[in-house]
């Protein structure tokens, strides 16, 4: 692991309302510099929760966690991260340039840097041509391009990101786990991915961190030591397999086989 | 990327004419029914006097008609103007500190159901008779209430997922406004603008009946009944109509070019 912690978790519980849902119990997680993170669990283990309390969105109930060597509060105030959800969550009053300019707004980047730097997000998507669309003109994956482009957009050092493929078709997910790849390996940032798919986990991570519902805590940590850059062939590689399988047998083990109530 | 969906393209003259023609030839049916069947069902004249009838008393009134038309039309658009933009402010307020505005709700739900034209006469002896004010507040207080339950509703049905994002920025509330609550709200205060417009017409007409000055509109509605002059009483009543029509269709269109990206206006459906 990285001597040079992005994230560092230590002995976060959380707590739901007053009698008490724990989604988070005693959670110790170290993410390194450059690092691609996957939590992957059944429902209701925590993981998007989780997710929120490294970007100050839900606070812990105890515990202590440091984001950039911060608190994560600071972390949040300083811009230290860029968040995708499972839906784009663009705004629909504003076009597709609009939307990834808003952060670059709200920092008070002058028009000339913004549009410079929206251009560069564009190419980095692969969306030149749509920058006068509006939302309801885009696919559902052209719509979550956009969204990576405005999280990356003020070059954040971390990427967080909630079931962003989640909502997509197979085809389309597949596409844009090669594209995030891709980018990853461009701008150098640390990723933590949060799925429910395994065969996604071990394509994108350099670590997967396998996580148990009721209490939700980390069960395992699996390594994955598939070559960059990965392509295609990877997913037909046996090694991916053999990490598929462990990543499925460890999520047994932790008893994501039992029935699960709806989230 | 062939997953684009374009913009619905113009429609072109022949879809218009075929969309409105019916709407057309109803119309058409309608104001022959009113000339002609009337007449022969035997509806006296001072029940609904015929067409012609009531087109003649317009001609023939045309400049007080007229006149009469744009005071009371100044009434209600005062009150429109004031009453909507108290109630945004308000409904801005609201939002913003949500144990006023747990508050203040039931209130101000329970005073939208008040009939408040019933309060037109007290106004009168509040701000005069001859006072447009008389008018224009009954007209502004009937704005107020849609104005004020669309726009905070409108303001706080934001996803929370928006606002997430938002905070991930440390944005602080008056960017959240600006940026986020008021652009969603948008939709719902045009429903609302569109309802105040009629209202504020009803405000200011029923403002007009308890007593105003002899040119308003209301008044003249009034004095033609008394008069048994039911033909001017109609052109009246239609010159009213027309008002309230155009208010409306000016604050729809309006609605066409603020909300050009909402889903019920890039659709074409109303």
């Amino acid at each position: 692991m990285s001597t040079e912690a992005v994230v560092s978790a230590n002995g976060i519980s959380k707590t739901f309302g007053k009698g008490g849902v724990t989604a988070l119990e005693n959670i110790d997680l170290e993410v390194g510099s450059g690092e691609f993170v996957s939590l992957i669990g059944p429902s209701g283990c925590g993981k998007s929760t989780l997710l929120r309390v490294i970007g100050d969105l839900v606070e812990p109930s105890s515990g202590e966690i440091l984001v950039n060597g911060k608190t994560a509060h600071r972390a949040r105030l300083d811009r230290d991260y860029g968040i995708v959800f499972q839906a784009a969550v663009l705004y629909d009053w504003r076009t597709v340039t609009k939307n990834i300019a808003l952060p670059l707004e709200l920092l008070d980047w002058s028009r000339a840097r913004r549009t410079a730097r929206v251009a560069e997000m564009l190419d980095l998507v692969e969306l030149n041509g749509f920058e006068k669309h509006y939302p309801w003109q885009l696919s559902g994956g052209m719509q979550q391009r956009v969204s990576i482009a405005r999280a990356l957009s003020f070059s954040p050092a971390l990427l967080l990101m909630d079931e962003p493929f989640g909502a997509l078709d197979e085809m389309t997910r597949e596409r844009l786990n090669a594209e995030l790849l891709r980018i990853w390996a461009e701008i150098g940032s640390t990723v933590i991915f949060v799925t429910h798919s395994i065969a996604e986990a071990v394509y994108l991570s350099t670590r997967v961190v396998v996580m148990s519902a009721r209490p939700g805590r980390i069960t395992s940590v699996i390594p994955i030591d598939l070559a960059q850059p990965r392509t295609f062939e990877t997913r037909e590689d046996p090694r991916f397999f053999e990490l598929v399988t462990q990543v499925r047998e460890a999520l047994h083990a932790g008893g994501a086989d039992a029935e699960e109530p709806a989230e | 990327m062939s997953t684009i969906a374009q913009p619905v393209a113009e429609r072109s003259g022949t879809d218009h004419v075929r969309k409105w023609a019916p709407a057309l030839v109803v119309f058409g049916i309608g104001l022959a029914a009113w000339q002609w069947l009337l007449p022969v069902l035997g509806v006296e004249r001072y029940l609904l006097p015929p067409l012609s009838d009531v087109l003649q008393a317009f001609w023939d009134n045309r400049s007080e008609l007229l006149n009469a038309g744009w005071i009371t039309f100044k009434e209600a658009f005062g009150g429109f103007l004031l009453g909507c933009s108290v109630a945004f402010l308000l409904a801005l307020v609201l939002a913003r500190w949500r144990p006023f505005g747990n508050a203040l709700m039931p209130y101000m739900i329970a005073a939208n159901a008040v009939p408040i034209v019933a309060f037109a006469p007290i106004t009168n002896a509040w701000f005069g008779t001859l006072s447009p004010w008389s008018k224009i507040v009954i007209a502004a207080v009937l704005c107020f209430f849609p104005v004020l339950v669309n726009t905070l509703r409108g303001l706080t049905s934001v996803r929370p997922e928006s606002l997430e994002l938002m905070r991930s920025y440390a944005a602080p509330q008056r960017v959240v406004f600006a940026r986020l609550r008021i652009p969603t709200s948008l939709p719902f205060v045009f429903t609302a603008l569109k309802i105040a417009s009629v209202l504020a017409m009803i405000g200011a007409v029923v403002g007009d009946y308890f007593g105003g000055s002899t040119e308003a509109l209301g008044v003249q509605i009034v004095s033609s009944v008394s008069l048994a002059q039911y033909e001017t009483a109609w052109a009246a009543i239609l010159v009213a109509s027309l008002i309230g029509i155009a208010f409306y269709a000016t604050v729809a269109l309006a609605e066409r070019l603020v909300l050009s990206w909402h889903p019920s206006i890039r659709a074409g459906v109303e």
